[in-house]
């Protein structure tokens, strides 16, 4: 089973003591399979392994990327942009992966939608060799920053200094390595002075990682602290 | 944090040193070798030049060996390079004798050096060979890959298979050019350093004279290509494109800029079909400037409105990544690496056709705004994605990744 699907790896902030900033970083790897038709992509979600999966959910975030990517996963933006088939496109780019309980059942909603496109195509979607869809997968390296956070008052100006990595791991990664699904924060404003910062945890919950880069994620979660805090001010 | 480092800051900032630096922490004293072919000349001398006294920085044991060989060994390498991007050629008999002979040479001169690193990097098929040569290696072997394998002449690839499948893993710069091997196979594109005299700020004087130097007039648009005169570049697609502009917009300047007539005999071919297709125009200069130049190019990529990149194949591009870098908008073809660069109304715009490019370039040059915000994002893009610091990191990740196994995971402590 990959680990991108454990649910066991403990919260990197110390609970309830400070929180541990945490970084990581993305190595990015062939896995063998790609697709250079809408049924071979078809065929190769089926047997590719989870990890990715979840790579082309959400690895692709720590990737070059611009702030206003038109789909949030890769699958769609290759149906969109290299199929050329909008329908398909935007039915992938709505997959709410983030409420699949597992991402087997995220595999099967993949194949599930390319299957009954292909069920209704009159002609194959095919592209050249250049424009194939290639399955990677990455293992992800996380390393401690040595950096911490004491208390909420401290988290806009320390999430300034967050990295895109340390971002990723803490509100992306976290969403699926917590058994909770919570992200990091959260769960340590939650669990950190007994619900005097509930209107924090409140906003966190409410900011969705998956419409964006993590650049715009970074800044709604300081917005959203903000908001918070001024709320437990009041 | 010491001069090198600081001036990386000064780039890049503190938080991408320090994130550097944590990862470095638990590599420190890492006996790493990296061996190519040559100290100087080529864009894996280059990165190497600067990616290990940055290793050496941030307390990584790194060395870089330079394997040594005659002109047969060379013909041969270049025959692999030439077959491996596509053309049936192979090299005789002699040539793969001398490949196999020059690296059992440079395995004994090397032997102690390469069997007690704990990480050796092979970069490119020349030195590929040595990992067979030292069978009491201690350390971890990766092969790094530059050069694109997606179409291979078979015979070639057949040949230099075996010499490369006892690797512990593979570096290839995008998925499109990776092959097929029986050990992992990371991904990491290639990066441009800042502070390289092709990509260091420069004052605006020095542009101007540049200007002089060519002639350019500084109040009318500049367009410029740099690049080799090679037919996948497609110089003359850039001049068609150019022409279909110069009826809207009349003072129009276009620079083809490359590299001096070489033994490339396709190369002096091309370069005669170009300036034929220049009709001896006023407004277009065809620049041969010598491999050292890099102030010189710097300098027009500086001092163009637009950087064309209209290859019908290309590797990665980093002809791309540095006009990206000077904040300008890149039209560029649709392919390889350049993909991977130029995004569609953020940071240029894709082209299959010398009019898509004429139809970008006219677009762009009657929108200054727009320009100016497609060059904002465009450095920022290569700021986060594309030069040396993302290059490095990368390569401790991934020594992090191979000493813990193949774990998905891997937690630093």
């Amino acid at each position: 089973m990959s680990p991108f699907d454990a649910r066991a790896n403990p919260t990197p902030g110390k609970l309830p003591e400070s929180f541990c900033v945490m970084d990581c970083a993305a190595l990015a790897r062939t896995t063998g399979y790609s697709a250079q038709s809408l049924r071979e992509l078809r065929d190769a979600l089926l047997e590719v392994d989870v990890a990715s999966i979840y790579y082309h959910f959400w690895g692709g975030l720590l990737r070059p990327a611009l702030d206003d990517p038109e789909y949030m996963n890769d699958f769609a933006v290759w149906v969109g942009r290299q199929l050329r088939d909008q329908v398909l496109a935007e039915r992938l780019a709505m997959i709410d992966a983030a409420a699949q309980p597992t991402l087997e059942d995220l595999r099967s909603e993949l194949v599930e939608l390319c299957d009954d496109r292909l069920d209704t195509l009159e002609s194959p979607l095919w592209v050249n060799r250049d424009r194939a869809f290639y399955f990677l997968s990455a293992r992800l390296v996380v390393i401690p920053t040595g950096r911490f956070i004491h208390a909420p008052a401290e988290l806009p100006a320390a999430l300034s200094h967050f990295s895109r990595g340390s971002i990723f791991y803490h509100f992306v990664d976290a969403r699926r390595r917590r058994e909770d699904g919570r992200d990091d924060l959260r769960a340590w404003v939650e669990d950190h002075d007994g619900g005097a910062s509930a209107p924090i945890a409140a906003r966190l919950a409410a900011v969705d990682p998956f419409q964006g880069s993590l650049v715009q994620l970074k800044r709604q979660v300081i917005n959203a602290i903000e908001a918070g805090l001024q709320e437990v001010s009041r | 944090m010491n001069g090198l480092l600081q001036r990386y800051a000064g780039v890049v900032g503190d938080d991408v040193i320090e994130h550097l630096l944590s990862l470095a922490k638990p590599l420190a004293g890492l006996r790493v070798v990296h061996v190519n072919s040559t100290r100087v000349g080529g864009g894996v001398a280059e990165i190497l030049n600067k990616m290990v006294p940055f290793m050496q920085e941030l307390g990584l044991a790194a060395t870089w060996e330079v394997i040594t060989g005659d002109e047969t060994f060379f013909a041969c390498t270049k025959t692999f390079h030439n077959a491996l991007q596509g053309f049936a050629v192979m090299p005789t008999a002699g040539q793969l004798r001398s490949y196999e002979q020059t690296n059992a040479h440079n395995a004994e001169r090397l032997r102690s050096v390469l069997a007690d690193a704990e990480i050796v990097v092979i970069h490119d098929p020349q030195p590929a060979p040595l990992l067979g040569f030292v069978p009491e290696r201690r350390g971890l072997w990766i092969w790094r890959c530059h050069i694109d394998l997606s179409r291979p002449h078979r015979p070639v690839w057949k040949y230099l298979l075996p010499h490369v499948v006892g690797y512990d893993a593979s570096i290839f710069s995008l998925a499109d050019f990776a092959r097929r091997l029986p050990h992992p196979c990371y991904l990491i594109p290639p990066s441009i350093d800042p502070l390289a005299e092709k990509n260091i700020e420069l004052e605006a004087s020095e542009i101007a004279d540049v200007r002089r130097q060519f002639n350019l007039d500084p109040d009318r648009f500049l367009v410029t290509q740099v690049s080799r005169f090679d037919r996948f570049k497609d110089p003359l697609g850039v001049i068609q494109a150019y022409r279909l502009v110069k009826s809207y917009v009349p003072g129009l300047q276009l620079v083809l800029a490359g590299g001096e007539a070489t033994d490339d005999p396709e190369g002096a071919v091309v370069l005669e079909e170009v300036l034929a297709a220049a009709e001896r125009d006023p407004d277009v200069r065809i620049l041969l400037l010598p491999a050292d130049a890099h102030r010189t190019i710097n300098a027009l990529q500086r001092a163009s409105d637009l950087i064309l990149q209209k290859s019908t194949r290309e590797g990665f591009g980093l002809t791309v990544t540095e006009g990206l870098w000077k904040g300008k908008p890149v039209i560029g073809g649709n392919v390889g690496g350049i993909r991977l660069q130029v995004h569609d109304h953020q940071t240029g715009f894709l082209v299959d056709t010398p009019e898509g490019a004429a139809l970008r370039m006219r677009y762009l040059l009657s929108h200054r705004e727009i320009r100016e915000r497609m060059g904002r994002t465009a450095r920022v893009f290569v700021l986060e994605n594309f030069l040396l610091t993302r290059h490095l990191l990368e390569y401790l990740a991934l020594f992090h990744g191979l000493r813990k196994g193949q774990d998905d995971r891997i937690e630093v402590a």
